[in-house]
């Protein structure tokens, strides 16, 4: 067999495919749940219901879905590049700590000036996490993938080792954890009274500013570019490798972001349990947005809404938590598969 | 001088050889993988679904031979999925090789907490037991760490020369090579690219597999979520500090493996008390990174790797 390029894919075939991708899903969520010894309907049925069944279940859901915005348009704006920052668990970290390093009683500002500066300082942790492995591609042609994915490991054990020693929270009864942030350094809920934070108001505008930069800058031009074709963008006078830094430090930055909206606007502490594998679920939700930062914020409200929702229907149907990683991994190849058969008919020969 | 201390102890070297077998498989099945031109970035997860299903056969009461032959089989099927994606489809092998991980991972943890529900503590399988060789055993620092393993750890060594020997001097080796490097030239051949990446793709991740399931029916006698950690990402890199050679390739994961054992050592030392622990687990990681940089300006990378072959496009 091999496969035809078509020029241009008619409606029937961009919108049906995608849908198939999503079927398919909806299928192997009955599979399991069958396997499990519960009705796949009410399975399903229970998963929407943990997830928008109410108003405190919408509002867990746009909590959950706030560090997948920011981990989503990381991977996504390095994608973009052809640069395959798997480490975006780490630069979450990295904003984390930096956030209750600033948060703690370090800087005597207001709230207005606090938070902005902690963010900001945040980012740029993120940012120099990535710079390390960028620069070992660009300058050494180190694979940028295994380093990420190994920084992983490093920064988790660094983190473990801060807070079991010099940011062990002393009142914490032994336990692994940071001290609280204080209140100036804390974000507010959007609306009082309802579970939501400004973390999730920043990712939007994060998504955003994404968005403009992609679409209306030198530099979105050029990161698209020499993601298409690095040597046609060398040979018109892109420099390539300064680009893919740059890339590099918008997409550390914001999955930096992610740590600092988790621990001053949810946990107002560090844990070594902050991210369960938000910088990996990241990259569902780029791929699912196609890497278009406006669809990373729907794809990251499907996706925790996801999460959410098996995490509750789990509780009540007994069908294992885990049933959502494995739709969220099943989403993610059917419906890069669907994309390449929306751009390639088979022919069998 | 404490590391010569260790150094010099049987154990030690022991240690070390235990360490690297189930890296040895699992390199080995990435480097097959590598040389036919398909980056298998579903390692990890592999290593996991077979460190899962080879213990969860022997707990359901079957022997130790056929929980290898089964995880071997369940890591062959997802890289017959990894194989369908990436070579007829010519998918992104970065993308396509973290959702097989994901895919794995999380089927393995599903599957864990539908058949235990209620376990708090891991239950434990008898593993596999040391076979020492006679004669060979006995001898100084070499015999326990060489001869006196489980039979895993042989296999592994003896699997070395089985992929060098094909790699390098059948006509399978060739063309799996050739396919890496120059896939038109297989295609004249009148052999097929396709059928042989795929086969190169299910055959490695079977290894990977046994790698993984080397964890829990030799290494530990029990199934955690978190019991890969990363060795199949070190495992990548092991590959190209091997230059993608079978020899080079063991005898960096034994090297590795023996800064491994040296780190879990010195933890024990005066070095230990004042040295936080996580600085030494941090070493592997640290050590694979060093081993790409280093190997970065001779790498002899194979020129069609993640290039996808489409018949009749030039």
């Amino acid at each position: 067999m091999r496969l035809e390029p078509i020029a241009n894919p008619s409606p029937a075939r961009r919108l049906g495919l995608p849908a198939a991708a999503l079927a398919l899903t909806v299928l192997m969520a009955s599979l399991l749940a069958l396997l499990a010894g519960a009705n796949p309907f009410a399975t399903l049925g229970l998963i929407v219901k943990g997830a928008a069944g109410s108003k405190y279940a919408l509002l867990e859901t746009l909590n959950r879905a706030t560090p997948l915005i920011f981990t989503g348009l990381a991977v996504a704006v390095a994608f973009r590049a052809k640069l395959w920052n798997i480490g975006a668990e780490a630069q979450l970290y990295a904003g984390a700590v930096v956030t209750v390093l600033l948060g703690t009683g370090a800087l005597p500002l207001p709230s207005a000036l606090l938070i902005p500066v902690i963010a900001l300082a945040a980012m740029i942790a993120g940012a120099l996490v990535l710079l390390g492995p960028v620069l070992l591609k660009t300058r050494l042609g180190v694979d940028e993938v295994v380093t990420t994915l190994l920084f992983n490991f490093i920064m988790l054990l660094f983190v473990s080792l801060l807070l079991e020693g010099p940011m062990k929270d002393p009142m914490g009864m032994g336990w692994p954890k940071s001290p609280a942030l204080e209140k100036a350094a804390r974000l507010p809920r959007i609306v009082e009274g309802l579970r939501l934070h400004w973390g999730f108001a920043l990712a939007i505008l994060s998504a955003l500013a994404v968005w403009v930069i992609q679409t209306r800058t030198t530099l979105g031009y050029e990161i698209r570019a020499v993601g298409l074709n690095a040597e046609a963008a060398r040979f018109a006078g892109i420099p390539v490798g300064r680009v893919m830094v740059k890339t590099a430090l918008l997409s550390g930055g914001l999955a930096a972001l992610a740590g600092f909206s988790e621990v001053a606007g949810l946990k107002g502490n560090l844990t070594l349990d902050l991210s369960p594998g938000f910088g990996y679920t990241g990259i569902i939700v780029a791929m699912l947005a196609l890497l278009n930062p406006l669809g990373v914020v729907v794809a990251a409200i499907f996706v925790a809404g996801v999460f959410v929702g098996a995490d509750s229907m789990s509780r009540a149907a007994g069908v294992p938590t885990y049933i959502a990683d494995i739709l969220m991994a099943t989403a993610l190849l059917t419906m890069v598969l669907a994309l390449r058969l929306t751009h390639a008919r088979i022919r069998w020969r | 001088m404490e590391i010569l201390d260790i150094l010099l102890t049987a154990s030690f070297w022991a240690a070390a050889v235990r360490i690297a077998s189930p890296l040895i498989f699992a390199t080995l099945g990435e480097l097959i993988c590598e040389r036919a031109g398909v980056l298998n970035l579903g390692i990890e997860g592999i290593m996991v679904i077979g460190a899962f299903t080879g213990w969860m056969t022997v707990y359901l009461g079957f022997g130790l031979w056929t929980g290898v032959l089964v995880a071997m089989l369940a890591g062959m099927l997802f890289g017959l999925l990894h194989a369908t994606l990436t070579v007829p489809f010519g998918l992104s092998q970065h993308v396509v090789g973290l959702g097989v991980t994901l895919l794995a991972t999380a089927t393995a943890a599903f599957a864990y907490r539908l058949s235990l529900p209620e376990v708090t503590s891991p239950p434990k399988i008898v593993p596999f037991q040391p076979l020492p060789v006679p004669g060979l055993s006995e001898l100084p620092l070499v015999g326990p760490a060489f001869f006196a393993q489980t039979p895993l750890t042989y296999l592994a060594f003896a699997l070395v020369v089985v992929v060098s020997v094909v790699l390098y001097r059948t006509p399978l080796g060739l063309a799996l090579r050739a396919a890496g490097e120059n896939p038109a030239s297989v295609e004249a051949q009148g052999l097929s690219v396709t059928a042989i990446r795929m086969g190169a793709v299910i055959v490695g991740s079977g290894l990977m597999a046994i790698g993984g399931a080397f964890l829990t029916m030799s290494a530990f006698s029990s199934f955690f979520f978190e019991m890969v950690n990363g060795r199949g990402w070190i495992c990548i890199a092991l590959v190209v500090f091997g230059a993608w050679r079978p020899g080079k390739a063991a005898l960096g994961a034994l090297l590795f493996a023996a800064f491994d054992a040296l780190q879990v050592r010195l933890q024990q030392t005066p070095m230990g008390a004042v040295v936080p622990y996580q600085v030494f687990l941090m070493v592997p990681y640290i050590l694979s990174i060093l081993a790409l940089v280093l190997m970065s300006r001779r790498a002899e990378v194979p020129a069609a790797l993640m290039v996808p072959f489409n018949k009749g496009e030039r």
